[in-house]
């Protein structure tokens, strides 16, 4: 009995070390971002606030285009996310139902490609970008972050889609559904917590996406919120706005705490399909 | 929808793949060919944006005479290294962890998940603050615990900074490696670690024997996945160094970027990307020696 009280001591104590671990950074930005400015800069740091100033989340959106940054930020995550998803489940039935040669060495292909680092693209993307006059424009990011999610998202939804029984569009077959028919009416509906997985993963790679958004996005109305907060240095190195860049970062995480704690086993069975199934 | 009739199932399996391979070849196959044509050119701001063939002039500089790269490469295998051998450690007694069943798991795995789900350049610059020389609370805990003597400016001098970074990059990604390692805990059969116990096997001989056999492929792309990612590390780098003091902290990325576009070098940024492509290819084929006799899980 006492040996099992020690057990779950041990676990309790275990867990609560790696949830601080985890979270502690987290907390630190709540805290600096709601400190009174004074008390931002003082020594020994101060670990409790004298009281809640929220003044820090006033000027983020007063002195900054914050507000701009993020309406960048959801337009370019959303259609960033559909477009890859739109390609992807095309490519993923053709993949996982229609027979062609080469399907498999296809897919390893995608997955082969998609392991190497990003940088080694961005110069000929650059050329392409600055030819098309479209420096600062939301496509010249919407169209390479669903481009680069492509291979993730048609792994993971060809291993769903072969998990769909094909009797089911044999019955529809027989009803008189077109291939496309089937498709859009039988395996996308059936698909959809395969499709929501797919979709939480595109959007949060999206969102966090940050050296294409630096190259492309060159003005700060254009920028996307990592970049933007990123680059809230002040005018030197002196006058770094700490209470804002705290303030911009618990506004830009606390949706994704909300869709993390909601999603988290999705995101878990997501992450982790293409590898361990596959 | 009749039209479509006419096509046969090869036409319109083709049909359907035709956007997700002109998304891929638009930004992926079509940049890594000009990459290659490009890294034979001089073309940059100097060149006034003409392009001149100069052979193996790049590759020359960058693999004989081109320092800065040398002290990236080094940076970056170290990071790689270091932060990919704390990172496999710490997910794996993480997944041990949340493998067993007490209350509040859920809690527990959601904020385990949480420093993955955040953008690295903005939780970059949460540590920035975090390991501020004067006001940082990094400082202040070790101060109060009587760790430090004195405050340090962590990411101002070698090799502190490139430490920091490291240990910025456990907290950011200890999340994946223990996700993927809880999924793979999650597929060994129970029943083999019942039968173990009765032929008197203890804890540590189960993990020996069952967990760590078991878990050996997962391990093998978890470890594939992160070194890749580490290799290629960029944004964490950028926000909390830009590759100083002194490019001790700069990696192969910050370089070829820093490099690039500081002059607009565009042939000599493409020669790099080639020799990055080419370093990645050689740890993707090493990493997956490690499968050969890799055991097939169901």
């Amino acid at each position: 009995m006492r040996q099992k009280r020690l057990v779950s001591f041990l676990v309790a104590l275990g867990v609560g070390i790696v949830v601080f671990f985890s979270l502690a950074p987290f907390l630190w930005q709540i805290i600096t971002s709601v400190k009174p400015a004074n008390e931002i800069f003082s020594r020994p740091v101060r670990y409790i606030p004298s009281h809640i100033d929220l003044s820090a989340y006033v000027k983020i959106f007063s002195r900054h285009p914050f507000a701009r940054q993020i309406a960048n930020s959801i337009v370019i995550s959303c259609a960033g996310t559909f477009l890859c998803l739109a390609a992807s489940s095309l490519a993923s039935y053709a993949l996982s139902r229609l027979r062609i040669r080469g399907g498999r060495g296809f897919l390893f292909f995608l997955l082969f490609l998609s392991l190497f680092p990003p940088v080694v693209l961005i110069v000929p993307l650059y050329e392409m970008v600055s030819a098309f006059g479209l420096m600062n424009n939301w496509l010249a990011l919407i169209v390479p972050y669903a481009a680069l999610n492509v291979p993730f998202a048609t792994w993971v939804l060809t291993s769903f889609f072969r998990q769909i029984p094909e009797a089911l569009e044999d019955a529809a077959r027989v009803d008189g559904l077109s291939r496309l028919g089937i498709l859009l009416r039988i395996i996308l509906p059936l698909s959809a917590p395969a499709l929501a997985t797919t979709a939480i993963l595109v959007f949060i790679f999206c969102w966090n996406e940050f050296l294409f958004a630096l190259t492309f996005m060159t003005r700060a109305t254009s920028r996307t919120v990592p970049v933007g907060i990123a680059m809230l240095s002040g005018a030197s190195q002196y006058e770094i706005p700490w209470d804002q860049i705290s303030a911009a970062t618990v506004l830009t995480t606390l949706p994704l705490v909300v869709f993390v704690v909601l999603f988290q086993r999705r995101i878990v069975e997501g992450l982790t399909a293409g590898a361990v199934k596959g | 929808m009749k039209r479509r009739k006419g096509l046969t199932d090869t036409q319109f399996a083709y049909l359907l793949l035709l956007p997700a391979i002109f998304l891929f070849g638009l930004v992926i196959l079509y940049p890594v060919a000009r990459n290659v044509y490009l890294s034979f050119q001089e073309k940059s701001i100097a060149t006034g944006m003409v392009e001149r063939f100069v052979g193996l002039k790049h590759y020359v500089k960058i693999l004989t005479t081109d320092l800065r790269f040398r002290q990236a490469l080094g940076n970056t295998v170290y990071f790689t290294v270091v932060s990919v051998a704390i990172e496999f450690i710490l997910g794996l007694s993480f997944a041990l962890l949340l493998n067993l069943s007490f209350r509040g798991r859920n809690f527990a795995r959601a904020s385990v998940i949480l420093p993955w789900a955040l953008p690295t350049a903005v939780m970059a610059m949460a540590w920035r603050w975090i390991y501020h020389d004067v006001y940082g609370v990094a400082n202040d805990v070790l101060l109060r615990l009587g760790i430090l003597k004195e405050a340090v400016a962590w990411l101002g001098q070698h090799p502190l900074a490139m430490h920091a970074a490291i240990f910025s990059d456990a907290w950011k990604t200890t999340s994946f490696m223990a996700l993927m390692f809880l999924a793979g805990l999650q597929s060994i059969p129970q029943d083999l670690y019942a039968a173990a116990s009765i032929d008197g096997a203890g804890i540590w001989g189960r993990f020996r024997h069952i967990t760590l056999p078991l878990l050996r492929p997962v391990m093998v792309l978890a470890l594939l996945f992160r070194s890749l990612q580490a290799f290629a590390v960029f944004d964490l780098i950028w926000v909390l160094t830009q590759g100083g003091p002194g490019g001790t902290t700069e990696t192969l990325s910050v370089y070829l970027y820093s490099y690039t576009f500081r002059y607009l070098n565009l042939g000599y940024g493409s020669a790099l990307s080639m020799v990055i492509f080419g370093l990645t290819l050689v740890i993707i084929f090493v990493i997956l020696l490690f499968r050969k006799e890799e055991v097939e899980l169901g």
